[in-house]
């Protein structure tokens, strides 16, 4: 069930071969849902959901595929998943489908999808490549969360809506980094966390 | 089997797209009731908040929308009332009803708690990046709004969004359609800047002009119509009630 390997499918993309980080995959939608934590934990689970079950289905039918026309038959699997994790957003979670709009059928073009598909999915059976989705959408949720984090907190003074900087700081001068909201924000917070991982890491330092 | 034939590969590809198009078509069906129950709560939201009640939990929101909108309404460029079916209003697609020629005008009339009638005219226009829309309740002198609220599709999270956000919109409480029984509906324009033709205005937005333009212009172009509507709900304020006029004649006669 979990041997050396399926650990492996499974763990590293959590830190040492991460999706974001060291990939630099899925870098579009990171910026796009990290103003606040509630869209950024929804894309989250939405990835690994698409993520997870595309990569079993193209591993169940890795043996039939034709190998002319296998990105079609991947992007066709990744965009009806993506489709029905959209219709039951509107249905079930309106809220948060309207703002996440566009970029829960932005999935379909997530690189880490097609990147995973093509690179695991492809040459692996169904459980390990099971194991490979979850882990990368992991990854990519945990950047998420702490990109989200750091913009919700320093940008609207909230953490899942919910008021943390109390009202005296604002009294005495402090105000919200409206900068923080904006895309460029994500794209520099993405920045210092590679540069974190990294310095933590030396072996993906690069000379 | 050859994988890598032609005939191989069309069938593969046929098969997977019916397949894939079947199952989408049916969870398609299956949701759509859901869905659609979403998009008219969530208009009923937009137009519970116009009229500062407080959005009630999910479930009750269509109950509590029903308990305030007492007749809904559709109005003619002279004011007359044309149509009041149950829902007339609420369902009018501002969407498709942009041409000013065959404009409906819809109307909903709700009493609040404390008695008072309001009239809620709900507004469509243009932000920066896609459409934004609002519901504007007016007092039953046909000038003072007594609440509004704005909605959009995709403006600059921080900036042109903040139209959605309560600050903005409590500031159109207590101001008028009509300067001096002239219709001059409020602007909003950049501190500093002052109306032109003496309308009230309020504080645009910083850093989103066109979103606060597109609110001004909104406001302007879908409110336009309803001028005769709204003069009458100011002449039946000024008056009694014409109903109330018939009556007294009625009696003199019959003395």
């Amino acid at each position: 069930m979990l041997s050396k390997k399926n650990k492996e499918a499974f763990f590293n993309p959590l830190s040492k071969d991460n999706p974001v980080l060291v990939q630099i995959l899925g870098i579009c939608s990171a910026l796009a849902v990290t103003a606040s934590l509630e869209p950024a934990i929804v894309m989250g689970i939405s990835v690994i959901c698409v993520l997870a079950f595309s990569n079993v289905i193209i591993s169940f039918l890795r043996k039939t595929v034709p190998t002319n026309i296998r990105i079609i038959v991947q992007l066709v699997v990744v965009a009806a998943l993506v489709i029905i994790v959209q219709q039951i957003l509107i249905a079930y979670n309106y809220d948060v489908s309207k703002k996440l709009s566009v970029f829960v059928g932005l999935i379909i073009t997530n690189c880490i999808l097609m990147g995973r598909l093509e690179a695991f999915a492809m040459h692996n059976s169904p459980w390990p490549s099971f194991l490979d989705g979850i882990g990368n959408g992991l990854g990519y949720t945990i950047v998420l969360l702490i990109v989200a984090f750091f913009r919700e907190l320093l940008g609207s003074g909230t953490l899942f809506g919910f008021r943390v900087i109390p009202q005296w700081c604002y009294d005495h001068g402090y105000m919200d980094n409206g900068l923080m909201i904006l895309p460029p924000m994500a794209l520099i917070t993405v920045g210092v966390i590679i540069w974190v991982h990294r310095s933590r890491n030396k072996e993906l330092q690069e000379n | 089997m050859n994988k890598n034939s032609n005939l191989y590969q069309i069938l593969y590809a046929a098969v997977m797209v019916l397949l894939v198009g079947t199952l989408l078509a049916f969870i398609y069906m299956a949701l759509k009731p859901k869905q659609n129950e979403n998009i008219a709560n969530d208009t009923r939201k937009q137009i519970l908040s116009a009229l500062h009640v407080a959005s009630p939990a999910e479930a009750q929101i269509k109950e509590t929308y029903e308990k305030y909108i007492v007749q809904d309404l559709l109005v003619d460029k002279d004011g007359n009332i044309i149509d009041s079916t149950h829902n007339v209003a609420f369902n009018v697609d501002m969407k498709k009803n942009v041409k000013l020629a065959e404009r409906q005008l819809p109307v909903m009339k709700c009493k609040l708690d404390d008695g008072s009638i309001k009239y809620v005219l709900p507004v469509y226009g243009a932000g920066l990046w896609g459409p934004i829309w609002g519901y504007i309740a007016v007092n039953d002198d046909g000038n003072t709004i007594y609440g509004a609220n704005f909605s959009h599709e995709g403006e600059t999270p921080g900036l042109g969004a903040r139209i959605a956000e309560q600050p903005f919109q409590d500031e159109f409480k207590d101001k008028h359609l009509f300067v001096d029984g002239e219709f001059k509906v409020v602007q909003v324009l950049k501190k500093g800047q002052k109306t032109t033709n003496g309308a009230e205005q309020i504080d645009a937005l910083t850093g989103a002009t066109i979103t606060s333009r597109g609110v001004s212009d909104m406001m302007a172009d879908c409110l336009a119509p309803y001028q005769a509507f709204l003069k009458k709900l100011q002449g039946a304020e000024a008056m009694p009630e014409p109903a109330a006029i018939e009556e007294i004649t009625d009696e003199n006669q019959t003395e």
